[in-house]
């Protein structure tokens, strides 16, 4: 698997020399998604804590680079972009994440809004403006940009599975009390894994915006954000590792296509894939693939 | 070992332990006895950290540790087994024993304490890598008590371990729990199981109405009156 990884970063990492121009930008959406979906599944996919927040986290950092863009050169405007919004995550997480289930998932789905809308107000009474432009940064530099948050994103998501903080937060996932008296200090663990979730959608936000050059806050915090990681991972399917990343590639990559195909039609096509898929892949592609896969290795591998 | 002085301790607005006052002494066993919602469960979360007491104090080894985190208390020496098993089941027998040893001095040493257990209930070996959720009932209870035991206690709280077992099963779990008191172990038990429980234990509390009623030594208290109305149908 990590030897699968490699060759397809090598690739990536090729293409705007084979293959300049619209590919560039059509890809660095997709690794933007990717990276939104792996980071939502280290805090959420592990713990069932079902966070809404993406798109805060990301808008977070689009906003950081539309203030910071122009005083700051680019890496540290991201890195900011990152850490601003993981220090709002740890302040969110320190207040909500005693709260259980929907709670949480509701308060998070709060939070895009009233940020979105706190915005709102300081633009409209305070500066008098609408919306930022966002200083302007080449094609390529977004790219790699973004392929490289993405390397982190998935190097982090990784170290974490492989840790005993992942078996932590897995166990937490399992069964909450439990793990209070296994001596995990529950609260901590999930307060510092949702911060650092964040810091890639911050990141992620924060080199995004450079490409949109203008955002204002319904661009900037769009719910989008927020339920399309949610729709990758399952589409993609939580059980294995590489699930998310497969999941955010195949949809971001199926909504571009439906957007330049059916401009009108294309949300209730992506809706419609989306369904069939939940009814009849309970797993996700994974699920596919390790069926294929035991298949053709005469089912001698368990699946664990 | 244990003291625990005037314990008052609430649900919310609902009282649920009513000044309670029990000490456990270094190398006993003590039973906590009582019907159903008479607060034997409320009272080991009070003394894992899970809930705190609105009133009283709980000292271990000298140290107040009413207001401490749970996570804390582990780390001190009371593992809390709770009732039910509680096992994360889509993980391995492994994996759930491993987050036994969670807290920093025990996961150090969990290769160490992992052969201990294994000696212990041996059948957990060979179920090393299968899925909790695959054991039988008496096995789940083990890995349970197994991962309780990963954190090194010195004092374990266990909560109707016996809860849901063939007889057969049941005697082997209190065999286990006088094993682990001749190695030196200090036990706290909550058991719905009365009979056995005093059999094994030196000293025992009966707990009503979030009260203590009785308390003293087992001999005595199975000469009790209300001992034997009401706990062993005689």
């Amino acid at each position: 698997m990590p030897g699968l990884f490699l060759i397809v970063l090598l690739l990536l990492a090729a293409l705007p020399v084979y293959r300049p121009g619209y590919k560039v930008i059509l890809v660095s959406s997709i690794l933007m998604y990717v990276i939104l979906t792996v980071s939502w599944v280290i805090f959420s996919g592990t713990t069932g804590y079902l966070s809404l927040a993406p798109a805060a986290f990301f808008g977070v950092g689009m906003y950081t680079a539309a203030v910071l863009g122009m005083a700051l050169p680019l890496p540290v405007v991201v890195v900011l972009g990152g850490l601003a919004s993981s220090c709002l995550a740890f302040l969110v997480g320190a207040v909500t994440l005693r709260l259980r289930g929907i709670y949480f998932a509701i308060f998070t789905f709060g939070l895009v809004e009233f940020i979105k809308n706190l915005l709102l107000w300081w633009e409209i009474e305070r500066t008098g403006t609408r919306g930022r432009f966002v200083v302007l940064v080449d094609n390529n530099t977004i790219y790699y940009v973004m392929l490289a948050i993405l390397v982190m994103t998935v190097l982090t998501a990784y170290f974490i599975r492989r840790s005993r903080y992942g078996l932590a937060l897995q166990s937490i996932g399992e069964d909450e009390e439990a793990a209070v008296h296994a001596g995990i200090n529950v609260t901590a663990l999930k307060i510092v894994t949702f911060a650092i979730s964040a810091v890639f959608m911050g990141a992620a936000g924060a080199i995004w915006a450079t490409q949109l050059t203008y955002i204002d806050p319904y661009i900037a915090f769009n719910l989008n954000y927020s339920f399309m990681p949610v729709l990758m991972a399952i589409f993609g399917g939580i059980g294995q590792p590489y699930g998310p990343i497969l999941g955010a590639a195949v949809v971001a990559y199926l909504r571009e296509i439906l957007i330049t195909e059916f401009p009108y039609q294309y949300m209730l096509l992506l809706g419609i894939i989306l369904l069939v898929a939940i009814l009849f892949l309970p797993n996700g592609l994974v699920g596919l693939v390790e069926r294929a896969r035991r298949r053709a290795f005469g089912g001698q591998r368990a699946n664990t | 070992m244990l003291e625990i002085s005037n314990i008052d301790t609430y649900y919310g607005k609902a009282q649920a332990l009513w000044d309670v006052s029990l000490s456990v002494d270094e190398g006993e066993i003590v039973a906590l006895v009582g019907s159903n919602g008479a607060g034997k469960t409320t009272l080991l979360k009070t003394l894992s950290g899970v809930l705190r007491p609105a009133s009283g104090t709980v000292t271990f080894l000298g140290q107040r540790i009413d207001g401490l985190a749970p996570h804390s208390i582990v780390e001190m020496g009371i593992s809390h087994i709770p009732e039910g098993r509680r096992l994360f089941t889509q993980m391995s027998v492994g994996e759930n024993l491993e987050m036994g040893a969670y807290v920093h001095a025990a996961w150090k040493r969990r290769e160490e304490t992992l052969d201990q257990v294994h000696e212990i209930f041996p059948v957990l070996k060979e179920r090393q890598g299968q899925l909790a959720s695959t054991l039988s009932g008496g096995e789940q209870q083990m890995v349970a008590m197994g991962r309780g035991l990963m954190s090194r206690p010195r004092l374990c709280l266990f909560d109707e371990p016996s809860y849901g077992l063939a007889p057969m099963l049941v005697t082997e779990i209190f065999r286990v729990i006088q094993d682990l008191r001749n190695q030196g172990m200090t036990v706290l038990l909550v058991e719905q199981n009365v009979r056995q429980s005093l059999e094994i234990a030196d000293r025992a509390c009966v707990l009503e109405n979030g009260r203590i009623a009785l308390a003293g030594e087992c001999e005595a208290l199975l000469e009790e009156e209300l001992v034997k109305k009401a706990y062993l149908g005689l």
